[in-house]
């Protein structure tokens, strides 16, 4: 594998030569941040750049989480231009750097200590080989709940901290003729209820056991047949439309009080700020039950390609100027997610982010902070994309609890 | 003697010439397309991942491949899909251009209608038709609130009926261009002797039974032609409409292949599935263009 | 033209008629059912579509959206619209539609009227090339434009839009030129006419019908393509499927349905003016040729 890239690289190098490194001073960013609140917060970056006289050519491709993004990337650094920097999440990039293909950013770490104030689970996916080789956005987590208060109230509910409290409270909002949960039937949605529900189910050391180490005793164990029944109650509360449905139309219907709760990441939160609604008053966040104390997490990071030889200036720039904790707030307060450094002021942020930054200074601290699986951030894709086919099937109907513990072990076997 | 050397000279380059002209065009294909056809062969043979390497491995990514339910899913799929999506818009597309062929006032209109959707990729479409099917917000939904309670609609929500839901949008791309190849069909047949025939006391429906539709036979061809082959690249149309779900219940072969060799990064299996689907269209494709060819010499 | 308004000679009687149009007038509203959709919700204020009720007028009109999409929209960290898109695909779109259709058009010439031996097997090479899915020749194809130095760039993307159209258009021109009388080539061979002077002369000036048809091919599949365009387009160069996209897609951000469906109808517009403008001219392309085999 490495020698393919190295190949590559050369012919790169021959190609670079008999161009000539035209835009020495820009930097190429290929990303997949194309909404508006999230385009105009990386633009905040690209000024500070230009203060510093860098260039910034965009190179935005949207589009299924980033995976067009990364079909772009292999088609460019295949034809021996790779971009300066690469937005890039998890295990894409641990892969990338097992094939040579990224810059060593130690110097600029080391310089600005970011061993200190980044989470430690999170530098298991920006170093390789004790190498810096990627600097991290933010720190979005998927295990949260979004609630409509009003609904809750009108039902006397409060948020339940247990699955037993959940079961009674879906159970109450069913009896009284609301969509208990609202969701999205995409492969992904899927999967990302899942992960909530497996920590909730077999606790931190299941879950890392499951889809981390992939331990196919844990795979195939009763506790994950136990998980997948309670994926069934889900199942069975919620509105027969789910199927396909997008994530921030499952959330319009929160927001809209025709259902109670839904499981979705922190990215929910800008669709109820968008609507007007405020944290606490209009709605509720609060980790899924079960899950008070663990956070699962994905983050995006930008990768730099080595550009031959050490990290470029610019690239240096460009890693430092994401690591500010001023561009850190200033994103992440816009982005919905929380700062990938745990020593930024929260002094920006609502109510829900407050939140969110001290769970995650509070789970990294006490080693309850684990990847998450549906992101991409627990096992390689092919593996997180073998778990979602066996996931969906299961949440579609396809099998049944004791099919799918079966299938899963089969599935991520076949996968690796 | 010069003259006729010259004249030699240039009957000589006057047959060169059509073969100099083509050969551009054969290079490009031969590389482009049959260069990157074994290249991807070989693929399939090699442990590639991420990016391609040349690691041998044997028939391991066939084997693997066949053991995946995944696959055989694509597979069904593809034959319901292809079946139903020829045979569907080449009635419709038959049934209009006779319709269209009677003298019909405004067809000036109505055949731009029928034509545009082919302009339109399944990126601009794509959520259009997702919301329209949706029972909660699309048709069922209106048909609700316009007073029709009982009326149901939800087949993209059902896994054993979203794959018609994809028919149903790719026939509507499609079955206006096929109306448009069988209407230039009809447009060439020679009136002269249908007014014969019906001369002789012929009905309508044996005039197109017995003598229209067998001369259409060279629009029935092209026509098959062009939804074999839009029917086996169909990827925007799954991607847009249902993701592959319910479940896996939509999944194609170039969505397959697709997702393998990019999200998956299991590169061999996306390579091994590809020449798989490159062999079927071959089994299907190199007959029929055999036996066109063969007969126009 | 005359051919292609003129209807059969066959006579229906009244009953059969009116059963005729209600059938042509219910696949009408069939076939602008998706148009109608995007259109009533791209003049709708976002809360509307969130609200329900996606067939209804909106309460309140509006032409923001379109606005927006057009030229305020975040298509990268900048909010451009899809407005400099557009003029990146033209640049693409023109001459990749004209050198397929140049190229096709002497390909089908030299497969009819200059034919040796294994012609036939030539052409079912080139016609079997059309079936090739796009997603294999990626990887191997960026390594193409790679080492030809033309990765990145606007020629990189006509070069693929050439290649793989190359097989359509042959197809069509071979067909449309089968149909004409060959007897015409060979008495201005006679003549002394060359191989370029009688495709100058006698074969083009009758190609039109045929190359309307190509044309409308090409350009609707070349614009429309987004994996070429997004793989091998740098990101200023990008053409309007990327830009449109990026527009529509988004992972994790709020999701504008209305400027969504305005900017899919711009994006749409050429090739939809395509299909109108030369539509007329479609049938009889078809017709001259491209079906009779």
């Amino acid at each position: 594998m490495n020698k393919t890239y190295k190949h590559l690289k050369l012919s790169a190098a021959a190609l670079a030569l008999s161009v000539g490194v035209a835009q020495a001073a820009d930097v190429e960013v290929l990303h997949w941040w194309t909404s508006g609140g999230e385009a105009a917060a990386l633009n905040v970056l690209k000024q500070d750049l230009e203060g510093q006289g860098i260039g910034w050519q965009d190179m935005p491709v949207a589009g299924g989480g980033g995976t067009e993004a990364m079909t772009v990337l292999r088609a460019r650094v295949t034809a021996g231009n790779a971009p300066t920097a690469v937005q890039m999440l998890g295990f894409d990039i641990l892969d990338w750097a097992k094939e040579g293909a990224l810059a060593d950013l130690n110097a600029t770490a080391a310089a600005e200590g970011w061993d200190a104030v980044v989470p430690e689970a999170l530098q298991a996916f920006a170093k390789h080989d004790g190498k810096w080789i990627s600097a991290p956005v933010n720190v979005h987590s998927t295990n949260w709940v979004w609630a409509n208060k009003a609904v809750l109230d009108a039902n006397g509910i409060s948020a339940p901290t247990t699955w037993e409290e959940f079961v009674a409270a879906v159970e109450t909002l069913h009896d009284a003729g609301v969509t208990a949960i609202a969701h999205g039937g995409q492969a992904w949605q899927d999967a990302t209820v899942f992960d909530a529900v497996a920590m909730s189910t077999g606790g931190p050391d299941f879950y890392k056991a499951a889809f981390i180490d992939l331990d196919p005793t844990a795979l195939g164990s009763d506790t994950m047949k136990e998980a997948f029944d309670r994926m069934a109650f889900i199942r069975d509360h919620v509105d027969e439309n789910f199927s396909g449905r997008d994530w921030n139309l499952a959330t319009a219907m929160v927001i809209n009080g025709e259902a109670g709760f839904q499981m979705m990441g922190d990215w929910a939160k800008g669709e109820f700020l968008n609507a007007g609604k405020v944290p606490g008053e209009d709605f509720l966040c609060f980790r899924f039950p079960g899950t008070g104390s663990q956070v699962t997490f994905n983050a995006d990071q930008f990768a730099m390609f080595d550009q031959g030889g050490p990290v470029s200036a610019e690239q240096a720039a460009l890693a430092s100027a994401i690591l500010s904790p001023s561009f850190q707030s200033a994103f992440n307060v816009v982005k919905g997610s929380v700062p990938a450094r745990t020593d930024v002021s929260d002094e920006a942020f609502d109510a829900c982010a407050k939140q969110g930054m001290k769970d995650l200074a509070a789970a990294s601290a006490s080693g309850n902070l684990f990847g998450s699986m549906a992101h991409g951030h627990a096992a390689p894709a092919s593996v997180k994309n073998a778990i979602y086919d066996v996931v969906t099937a299961h949440f579609n109907g396809e099998y049944d609890s004791a099919t799918a513990v079966t299938e899963l072990v089969e599935a991520v076997s076949i996968a690796q | 003697m010069a003259a006729r050397a010259e004249a030699d000279l240039r009957t000589r380059l006057q047959n060169w010439i059509p073969k100099l002209v083509l050969s551009p065009s054969l290079a490009m294909i031969f590389v482009f397309v049959y260069g990157f056809i074994l290249f991807t062969l070989y693929l399939s043979f090699t442990d590639s991942r991420m990016l391609p390497s040349f690691g041998w491995v044997g028939l391991e990514n066939y084997s693997k491949l066949w053991r995946l339910s995944h696959w055989e899913i694509s597979l069904t799929n593809m034959g319901i899909f292809a079946g139903l999506y020829i045979v569907v818009c080449t009635v419709i597309g038959l049934m209009l251009a006779i319709f269209l062929d009677q003298k019909i006032r405004g067809e000036g209109v109505l055949r731009p209608l029928y034509l545009y959707p082919m302009a339109l990729s399944f990126i601009v479409t794509g959520t259009a038709w997702k919301w329209f099917l949706d029972p909660g917000i699309g048709l069922e939904n209106t048909m609700h609130l316009w007073g029709w309670e009982s009326f149901s609609f939800n087949w993209i929500k059902d896994r054993n009926y979203a794959i018609y839901c994809l028919v149903l949008a790719a026939v509507w791309q499609t079955s206006g261009f096929v109306m448009a190849m069988f209407l230039a069909g009809l447009r060439g047949i020679d009136n002269e002797i249908l007014k014969a025939a019906q001369m002789d006391g012929a009905s309508n429906w044996n005039l197109y039974r017995r003598i229209i539709i067998p001369q259409l036979r060279p629009a029935f061809l092209s026509a098959f032609v062009i939804l074999a082959h839009l029917a086996i690249k169909t990827f925007d149309l799954v991607i847009a409409l249902t993701g592959g779900g319910p479940g896996r219940a939509t999944e194609l072969p170039a969505t397959f292949m697709y997702s393998y060799t990019f999200t998956r990064n299991q590169m061999g299996i996306g390579a091994a599935s590809a020449v798989i689907m490159l062999m079927t269209i071959a089994a299907i494709m190199i007959p029929y263009l055999y036996a066109e060819l063969r007969e126009r010499k | 033209m005359a051919a292609a308004t003129q209807g059969t000679a066959i006579r229906t009687g009244r009953v059969a008629r009116t059963f005729i149009y209600l059938v042509l007038l219910l696949f009408a509203l069939f076939y602008m059912l998706p148009l109608y959709v995007m259109l009533v919700n791209s003049v709708k204020p976002l809360s509307e579509i969130t609200g329900g009720g996606m067939m209804n007028l909106p309460e309140i009109w509006t032409v923001e959206p379109w606005r927006k999409a057009w030229s305020e929209a975040q298509i990268g960290v900048q909010p451009t619209g899809l407005k400099p898109y557009f003029w990146n695909s033209i640049k693409m779109v023109v001459p990749a539609v004209a050198m397929s259709t140049i190229l096709g058009a002497l390909n089908g010439y030299v497969l009819t009227k200059w034919r040796f031996r294994g012609d036939t097997i030539l052409f079912g090479l080139m016609l079997f090339a059309c079936f090739i899915p796009f997603q294999i020749v990626l990887i191997p194809m960026a390594r193409v434009l790679g080492v030809l130095g033309l990765a990145g760039s606007t020629w990189g993307l006509v070069l693929v839009h050439l290649v793989y159209g190359i097989g359509f258009t042959t197809l069509y021109f071979r067909n449309y030129y089968a149909a004409f009388p060959t007897e015409l080539v060979r008495a201005a061979q006679i003549d002394g006419a060359g191989f370029f002077q009688i495709f100058w002369r006698i074969l083009l000036p009758s190609s039109g019908p045929i190359a309307v048809v190509s044309i409308i091919w090409q350009f609707t599949n070349i614009w429309n393509d987004f994996l070429f365009g997004a793989s091998f387009a740098a990101g200023n160069g990008a053409p309007m499927t990327v830009a449109l996209n990026n527009l529509v897609q988004s992972s994790t951000g709020v999701k504008e349905y209305n400027v969504h469906f305005a900017g899919a109808i711009l994006a749409a517009t050429p090739t939809l003016l395509v299909y109108i403008v030369a539509g007329r001219y479609f049938v009889r392309g078809l017709m001259a040729g491209s079906v009779k085999g």
